[in-house]
């Protein structure tokens, strides 16, 4: 495909996301404002209320009733497309394990905020992660661009016959939402071309009636969450050809389930110590590894793209000959005193001898300096060569506080 | 059979499943005290209960026994019965 001529504009993350939807061509729009996510749904109904989206745009009264109407819409056969965060993603819960469950390719934006109490409204993963077993695609973005081109793969990805299942597409709060950086605006006609119109087989019609997420008693549940399994599997196929696809359309590529940095391959399998991470922590990350690297220090990093499905292949061969691992992540499941990433990745390397070593940090938005990562790095450095007095470690704790 | 992806059934499929055999107790409505006002058809969480010529009957196939056509009766001419299976 021909490319066109590239416009760039410095926007807000939460404007990107908008962008991007616009020209996925939603028919069903239903949100409910909750900070940080407020941009994103407010620029999507002055969109609708000027026709640049030709579409409906439902207020609800709650998130819960938000993503029930898109099932409906969903189901009639409508591109659909909501967004929340924290707490409005917590109410969600139940009602995301039917949209999965019914198989229905809605395009979630998460972003991500701490959940109460104490009462938080900044950055962490604790929202996003604590839903991660409902059968949703979980996709994170490094920065505004990202979350955009994540967008419009998500619907692709979603809508795929072979896949068929939700996807949240997550970005930080505030650290992306709301900061300006130049983002390229798309293209309509090539995201036409990339993305054509949403045309499910089976469709909730009056003429010719259906009954979709319908009961299944002990002879038929297992198979139907066994189907979600074997979609997630084809997912995984699907991401990759999906941004394959929009590289060679959009020109812009960020790996698929992983990225490694640096990019030249032969550098990072060289790497002393990789450290694991996902959203916008990224890039701190890697300006941190250029500086360490120009100091004579092999550092590398493997960022996380999906969640769900989670690589296990991707992260075992990428890790193969690296035996110092450090995994940063801003979420905690309180009671194992590790975090989710930190946990999935030590089950993705089970049976292997490597140092793996989880980092607590950022959480409730704290800022995470370089300095703080040049530490984990050293910390890492000094570690002994399998195991590890402690294997999680609380960062930048404030002890004097407790 | 085949399953398809988010159990999409053709249509009326609550019919073929008679959550009558969930009941307990039974409704028993007694003609001679009804008036037909259809209070107990208006409160049938179910939508079984209907008026007939003489009095208001339900259909034993789907009523659960909730009891609540009982319990709202004005005359008392709905009576609960253990069902005995």
């Amino acid at each position: 495909m021909q490319k066109k001529e590239k416009t760039k504009k410095v926007i807000r993350g939460s404007d990107s996301v908008a962008e991007a939807v616009r020209v996925c061509k939603p028919k069903v729009i239903a949100s409910y404002p909750i900070t940080p996510q407020t941009i994103i749904v407010e620029r999507l109904a002055e969109m609708v209320a000027n026709g640049e989206i030709e579409g409906e745009f439902i207020n609800v009264e709650s998130e819960h009733s938000a993503l029930s109407v898109l099932i409906g819409a969903s189901a009639v056969g409508a591109r659909t497309y909501t967004a929340t965060t924290s707490q409005g993603l917590a109410l969600m819960h139940e009602v995301l394990f039917n949209a999965s469950g019914m198989r229905l390719p809605i395009v979630m934006t998460a972003v991500n905020r701490a959940l109460s109490a104490p009462l938080n409204i900044w950055n962490d993963y604790q929202d996003s992660v604590a839903q991660k077993d409902t059968g949703w695609i979980q996709l994170y973005a490094e920065d505004s661009q990202e979350v955009a081109d994540l967008t419009i793969q998500a619907y692709k990805i979603a809508e795929n016959k072979k896949v068929l299942l939700p996807v949240m597409v997550c970005m930080d709060a505030f650290i992306l939402t709301h900061t300006y950086e130049p983002v390229e605006i798309f293209d309509q006609e090539l995201v036409s071309a990339f993305l054509p119109p949403f045309k499910p087989d089976v469709v909730l019609d009056p003429k010719n009636p259906k009954t979709f997420g319908a009961y299944a008693d002990p002879n038929f549940y297992t198979e139907f969450r066994y189907m979600q399994q074997m979609a997630m599997e084809n997912a995984i196929k699907e991401i990759k050809k999906v941004a394959m696809e929009f590289k060679e359309t959009f020109g812009r590529y960020y790996g698929d389930l992983i990225d490694t940095y640096p990019l030249e391959n032969a550098e990072f399998e060289d790497s002393e110590v990789i450290l694991i991470t996902m959203g916008s922590l990224v890039g701190t990350i890697k300006d941190t590894i250029d500086e360490l690297r120009e100091d004579g220090i092999k550092v590398g990093l493997l960022k996380i793209r999906a969640l769900r499905p989670f690589p296990k292949e991707e992260i075992y061969s990428a890790l193969k000959n690296i035996n110092k691992i450090a995994v940063l992540e801003k979420d905690v499941s309180i009671g194992l005193n590790e975090g989710t990433l930190f946990t999935e990745i030590k089950s993705a390397l089970y049976g292997e001898s490597k140092n793996i070593t989880g980092f607590i940090l950022g959480l409730g938005g704290r800022d995470i300096p370089k300095d703080t990562i040049k530490d984990i790095v050293s910390l890492v450095q000094r570690a002994k060569d399998l195991k590890e007095d402690k294997e999680t470690h609380w960062i930048d704790l404030r002890r004097e506080l407790l | 059979m085949k399953l398809t992806p988010g159990a999409v059934a053709e249509a009326g499929s609550t019919k073929i499943n008679k959550t009558g055999s969930w009941r307990n107790f039974k409704p028993i409505f007694i003609s001679e005290k009804c008036t037909k006002c259809g209070i107990c058809s208006m409160y049938c969480p179910e939508f079984v209960i209907i008026l007939n010529e003489n009095c208001a009957r339900t259909d034993y196939d789907y009523c659960k026994g909730c009891g609540i056509c009982a319990e709202e009766c004005p005359k008392g001419a709905i009576k609960l019965i253990l069902e005995e299976k």
